[in-house]
């Protein structure tokens, strides 16, 4: 059961690893942003169930769902905070993103107004 | 063997938080900044209950918790700084 | 472990002071600032102070960086670009 525990640990630490390395590498800010929340919450959730597995004894598996549940509530709000501050404040994209929706539904937006 | 394989996680973790730090250092943008200090909490909550199991006192969970609690609010206030407003 | 911990905290505290001192963008520095705050919260905990460690989290990462950036915002200084 501990070296159970210990496996999906370590799989954990691999993906909050390649979190890292993604955030070191991507070319643009949105691309860290989404490497940067994806790869990191899954990774810190199975790192937390794989300790939680292998000290199953000692009985504190309620403070670990608390914070698995706090991390999976507000990684995403503070990603998407961060997004759309990021959008609106006019930091580029990438030169070979093929796409921006946001921009053009503000484009429309301003149409409709006008 | 369990807890040789648990200090080589804590390890690999460890260097994911030294590569969100080069980020920090070298990054163009306030925004890039601001998403290596986020990946740099995540690794971070994590590192905690590592160091809560490796220590055998569980009352350092606690510390854990108000971290996830309270490092969201900091991320939220810069993103809103940068939005022109808070 | 532990000691490995210490010492690649420490050099990453060092290095993000270093930054808060020379970075000319306020905002840097105030997220360089948090960087330096929270590791110090992990350090805490390491030398067996948990009441400490938490005081350090709520106070010094989250509250000090809403107050600076609060003031910052009061004054109206800091551009975008680096």
């Amino acid at each position: 059961m501990e070296i159970f525990g210990a496996v999906i640990t370590l799989i954990g630490s691999i993906f909050l690893l390649l979190g890292g390395l993604g955030i070191l590498r991507m070319p643009d800010v949105y691309n860290r942003m989404q490497t940067g929340t994806k790869a990191t919450t899954l990774g810190s959730i199975l790192f937390l169930i794989g300790i939680s597995i292998g000290h199953y004894e000692c009985g504190c598996l309620g403070k670990i769902a608390i914070i698995i549940l706090f991390i999976i509530f507000t990684n995403p709000i503070s990603s998407n905070t961060l997004a759309r501050a990021a959008h609106f404040a006019g930091i580029k994209l990438t030169s070979r993103s093929v796409k921006d929706d946001l921009k053009e539904d503000d484009l429309e937006n301003k149409g409709e107004e006008k | 063997m369990a807890d040789l394989i648990y200090n080589i996680a804590a390890i690999i973790a460890l260097a994911g938080i030294v590569l969100s730090f080069i980020r920090l250092i070298i990054g163009p943008t306030i925004a890039d900044r601001a998403v290596a200090l986020d990946g740099m909490t995540i690794i971070s909550i994590s590192l905690i209950v590592f160091i809560a199991y490796y220590s055998n006192r569980i009352i350092y969970l606690d510390v854990a918790i108000v971290y996830g609690l309270i490092s969201f609010v900091g991320i939220v206030a810069i993103a809103r700084y940068l939005e022109r407003g808070i | 472990m532990i000691s490995i911990i210490i010492i690649v905290f420490g050099i990453i505290m060092i290095i993000a002071a270093f930054l808060a001192i020379h970075l000319k963008n306020l905002l840097s520095a105030i997220i360089s600032a948090g960087v330096i705050s929270l590791l110090a919260s992990v350090i805490y905990l390491l030398l067996a102070a948990p009441d400490v460690a938490m005081t350090e989290a709520a106070i010094g990462s989250g509250l000090t960086t809403i107050i600076f950036i609060f003031t910052l915002k009061k004054i109206k200084k800091g551009d975008l670009d680096d």
